[in-house]
């Protein structure tokens, strides 16, 4: 089951670590995207931390760490081809897999329902 | 920002909504910035068939010599601008610079003569102050009409002569920088052949009330599409033309922003009418001296966008910055990041690798010629 933060990340938990991406909502509000920053595999985020840039044609933008955790692997497939996220974004443009320092904080954050009540 | 209701609205609203526009504040207008197609191919569809671009609120100001004679109002123009505007011919236009005191721009704008009078589109920002500029320096010897409620639209790319002349075929006549008058669908137009997208084009003049109605004239040709203001503006800097307000502000120079080729030679020292415009004395001298630093493109070696703000660096750490980005994006294109900025002179060559700060981190840029892409202005 998928996981939604108040800043249009996606979340797939899987054990202790989270694949995590932008919502389709994001993407789509983002228009195409030319340009994406990952971190490094080993760096650590916390919760709201700056863990990624996109850019599209017009701005940039930060993607938020949705939770403290360490990055265990990036999508080099997006790096190549930023476009990716928007044709894809819940599936082949995922950002990055995250080890969760503290699975159960999962719990608080959005489900489907709640993420599309929240958009509108 | 202001509240969308506070915001001026052109002719093409409506129509705008219609298309699913995604609309923004900008220059006190509500203006769609992109359609659902997307910024990346409305961009490339301008480069390959026709975008239909609204400006209707750039500023549309008619001058007119009391003494009915087009040269009076040139010559008093010419005291506001370094341009040539009594060398202009009757269905002629060019690129225009209001200049202040020291040297620094106003507004840059268009100008054509119409015969009896002169016509010119200035910008959405400035247009008020334009018009002020203008009624202070030639009221006693000009009538002054805006027309800012006036529509405008810009019908831009490799088809766009064959859509035009498919309603207006004197439009296939027309060279770059011509304006004539034309009719689409019975309604009279004035039509320039020009535009900020740096392909072939036309601005298109139009009675308010009758706008939307040649604007879906336009839109009715299949290879015409509706282009909002991200593509324009990311059209506009693989043109490599200047942004008021961005490239060119009352800080710069014409000789710094390289722009030297919209002050002709009459204009120049030792020309007919040299100087006689705000700002001469800074502006020629610098024609002489060379300015201290000059604007040029910008060419990432990387894939990251380097945008407007950023600092230019000569060095890849340390060193105190040499520069600033003032236009800079991603070239649908180009298929990579473009940028323009200002660079000390001596660092001004096209080759020259400088280094932009971008999220704390030095990327390597190479100044480049402009434009990024070849223009297609049939002269």
């Amino acid at each position: 089951m998928l996981k939604f933060t108040e800043d249009h990340e996606w979340l797939k938990i899987e054990g202790d670590v989270a694949t995590v991406g932008i919502t389709a909502h994001a993407a789509e509000q983002l228009g195409d995207l030319v340009f994406v920053e990952l971190p490094d595999a080993g760096s650590t985020f916390e919760k709201g931390g700056e863990a990624s840039t996109v850019e599209s044609v017009k701005a940039a933008s930060d993607v938020y760490c949705p939770l403290d955790g360490e990055i265990v692997e990036s999508n080099q497939a997006i790096v190549d081809d930023p476009s990716l996220v928007n044709s894809d974004p819940t599936g082949a443009g995922w950002f990055f897999k995250l080890k969760l320092s503290n699975p159960s904080d999962a719990d608080a954050l959005m489900d489907e329902t709640a993420y599309q009540a929240m958009i509108g | 920002m202001d509240t969308t209701a506070d915001l001026l609205k052109t002719p093409l609203h409506s129509l705008h909504l219609e298309l699913g526009a995604r609309m923004m504040a900008f220059a006190g207008y509500d203006m769609p910035v992109q359609y659902p197609m997307g910024v990346m191919k409305e961009h490339l569809h301008t480069r390959a068939a026709a975008g239909l671009f609204d400006v209707s609120h750039m500023g549309q100001i008619l001058i007119r010599a009391r003494s009915g004679d087009v040269t009076d109002a040139a010559r008093a123009l010419e005291a506001i601008t370094p341009v040539d505007v009594l060398g202009l011919k009757p269905g002629r236009q060019r690129y225009g610079l209001f200049t202040n005191d020291k040297g620094g721009l106003e507004d840059d704008f268009m100008v054509a003569n119409r015969g009896d009078h002169l016509y010119l589109v200035v910008n959405a920002a400035c247009k008020h102050e334009d018009l002020a500029r203008i009624r202070t320096a030639l009221s006693d010897s000009c009538e002054i009409e805006a027309q800012f409620g006036r529509g405008l639209i810009a019908l831009q790319g490799p088809v766009a002569e064959a859509v035009l002349a498919s309603y207006a075929p004197d439009a296939e006549d027309m060279l770059f920088m011509d304006v004539a008058d034309l009719k689409i669908g019975g309604t009279p137009v004035v039509v320039s052949r020009s535009g900020y997208s740096g392909e072939d084009g036309f601005e298109i003049s139009i009675p308010a009330d009758e706008t939307e109605r040649v604007a879906r004239l336009l839109l009715a040709d299949d290879r015409v599409e509706a282009i909002g203001l991200g593509a324009r503006d990311s059209l506009r800097l693989e043109a490599g033309l200047c942004l008021y307000g961005n490239d060119i502000d009352e800080t710069t120079t014409p000789v710094e922003a390289n722009l030297k080729w919209a002050i002709q030679k009459a204009r120049r020292a030792g020309g007919e009418r040299e100087g006689g415009f705000p700002g001469a004395d800074v502006i020629l001298n610098q024609f002489d001296t060379g300015p201290a630093r000059l604007r040029v493109g910008l060419q990432p070696s990387g894939k990251a966008p380097v945008r407007a703000g950023a600092e230019l660096y000569d060095s890849e750490s340390g060193g105190a910055a040499i520069g600033t980005v003032t236009s800079g994006g991603f070239g649908p294109s180009v298929g990579g990041p473009v940028a323009m900025g200002y660079v000390p002179a001596d660092l001004s060559a096209a080759g020259t690798t400088l280094y932009a700060e971008v999220r704390g981190k030095r990327l390597e840029l190479a100044v480049s010629a402009l434009p990024f892409v070849q223009t297609t202005y049939k002269r």
